[in-house]
């Protein structure tokens, strides 16, 4: 038996780094400090696993070799006029990096997850820039901590234990030093614990950051209730936030994927702009997958956009609402799709998932998923901070380096290294190198 | 009866993820609708009846729960999941992002109905 110390949860974008892993016989049987899904993550990430390459012709599926699923993927890529790479999000750095190449290589177009995560957040920072810290500072200094339209005890379970209410920071300590606020349309786990929970109406938290912030300029707010909120509850937050040392506003997709979208991150940050002419405050979006992260900050260090990229000029177009993947599949450009580490078949509306059937489908993932279930090509790969090393970001943008903690199933590759073959085999079907 | 729909993650939905999707646990988390338990009595459903969530999107039959997290009346809210995708609608307002969350539908009892697996409710796509 070995237990290896200082282990990065590959879960979500807390990226916990203090997991202690238990290994007897290249098999996990313990992830001590680890939360329940990270720990489920561990104890079960050979359920439902791929262990070889396949090729479906019809309705059969033919186990293949490595070498054979490559080439086959790389002549569907290559012979496809607009082919979409999609997914990245649960995968490392060095395999977002390949992706990008391989997007340009092929004049296809390539996003990532955050499409349909923070991507709405990710516009309104490029337009606005914001206001940020490390989670370190967060624990150290802040004693006033936000979630809006975030749920950490169901979705970031040890966000708070770590970093907010509950961390024992060098000059906060614990629950007593901090102020908990949550707004949220419903009553959440997180709203139970929260010191003022302000209930805001479906849709309407646009209205009520723009009421939140006259309240801060202490202007004349002309309304009894807005979003559902009485104006006295709205300017008794305002002093409160007024009255913090440092605050952290940590908001979720209750934000991105409601009405306003990019135009309620826009509040946000003019909000938090405003706070700072007071006090000082800080925001955060809470990261989902991984290194969903780290697909954004690769996309914009290759080419200077996050995602949504279209490489069909030979050169990278963003436009979110047209070269974003479920507006192009829902329009039916794409006949061809490769998908890396991601299962857009159950996470996208149903007409983008029928587009994606329409065409020929290559998913590269270690799991069996609902894409993988109908694609034309499947490759089995390794986890990345389980099976194989890997570079990703934390929700606060900081790099870390994800561990290997057993041995990958011999037929299971990192994605990185099926991708250089893949790129390699698109070059040479191309008459390049 | 019309609602408001939000969806989001959950423990279950987390955890079901992780155990795969075509797990029990992700068809009992993904496959549930949360309601306010007056909405429950007002549309005349009890936890565990079928429940058809209409857009002009689709629709689809889900199982009615009562809420763990407390909902208000008129808002119910399903885990994210191809259960809830047969009813989103694709457009993005120019962001790339469909609205998961604020969606207004229409709610009815389903009796006789039944609630698809994944495989086959992604096979009918």
């Amino acid at each position: 038996m070995e237990t290896r110390t200082g282990v990065i949860c590959p879960f979500c974008g807390c990226l916990c780094d203090d997991l202690e892993i238990t290994i007897e016989r290249n098999k996990i049987t313990n992830a001590k400090n680890a939360c329940a899904f990270s720990l489920t993550k561990y104890l079960n990430y050979m359920h439902e696993r791929v262990l070889e390459p396949s090729i479906r012709t019809g309705e059969e599926r033919t186990n293949v070799s490595l070498e054979d699923a490559v080439k086959r993927s790389a002549e569907i890529l290559v012979n496809a006029e607009y082919p979409v790479l999609y997914g990245w999000s649960s995968t490392s750095t060095e395999a977002q990096h390949l992706g990008v190449e391989l997007a340009e290589e092929l004049g296809g177009a390539i996003d990532n997850t955050s499409t349909v995560c923070h991507g709405p957040t990710i516009e309104a920072f490029q337009e606005l820039g914001h206001p940020s810290c490390t989670l370190g500072q967060v624990r150290n200094r802040a004693d006033l901590i936000i979630y809006w339209g975030s749920n950490p005890l169901q979705s970031h379970l040890r966000h708070m234990s770590r970093y907010t209410i509950g961390a024992e920071g060098r000059w906060r300590k614990g629950r007593d030093a901090r102020t908990l606020v949550v707004v949220d349309v419903r009553k959440t786990y997180t709203a139970r614990v929260a010191d003022y929970f302000i209930q805001v109406e479906p849709n309407k938290d646009f209205e009520l950051m723009s009421a939140l912030r006259l309240a801060i300029k202490q202007e004349e707010i002309e309304q009894d209730v807005v979003a559902g909120v009485p104006v006295e509850d709205i300017e008794e937050l305002a002093q409160l936030l007024i009255g913090c040392s440092f605050g952290a506003l940590f908001y979720g997709l209750g934000l991105t994927m409601s009405q306003g979208k990019n135009r309620n991150l826009d509040a946000a940050i003019s909000l938090v702009k405003d706070l700072n002419s007071r006090t000082k405050f800080v925001m955060m979006p809470m990261r989902g997958h991984f290194n969903v992260n780290g697909a954004n900050m690769v996309f914009l260090w290759q080419t200077g956009y996050p995602f949504a990229l279209d490489f069909s000029h030979g050169y990278p177009v963003y436009d979110p609402g047209v070269t974003s993947v479920v507006d192009s599949l829902s329009r039916n450009e794409h006949d061809a799709a490769l998908i890396v580490s991601s299962d857009p078949v159950a996470n996208f509306p149903k007409q983008a998932v029928e587009s994606l059937y329409k065409n020929r489908l290559i998913v590269i993932d270690p799991h069996r998923t609902a894409t993988s279930e109908r694609a034309d090509v499947v490759i089995p790969s390794a986890f990345v901070g389980i099976e194989c090393a890997g570079t990703a970001y934390r929700m606060d943008s900081v790099p870390l380096r994800l561990k290997k903690v057993v041995d990958a199933p011999s037929s299971c590759l990192p994605d990185e290294d099926i991708l250089r073959r893949l790129l390699s085999e698109v070059r040479r079907l191309k008459g390049g190198s | 009866m019309k609602a408001i729909l939000i969806s989001g993650r959950s423990l279950g939905h987390g955890l079901g993820l992780e155990l795969g999707k075509f797990s029990e646990t992700y068809y009992r988390s993904a496959a549930a609708c949360e309601m306010n338990t007056e909405d429950m009595k007002k549309v005349g459903v009890g936890t565990g009846d079928f429940l058809r969530i209409a857009t002009e999107n689709g629709s689809v039959v889900v199982r009615a729960v009562e809420a763990l997290e407390e909902l208000p009346q008129g808002v119910i809210f399903i885990p994210y999941g191809p259960w809830i995708n047969a009813v989103i609608s694709p457009r993005t307002d120019g962001t790339g992002m469909p609205s998961y969350k604020g969606i207004e539908v229409e709610i009815e009892v389903a009796k006789g109905s039944e609630v698809l697996r994944a495989e086959r409710l992604l096979a009918q796509q």
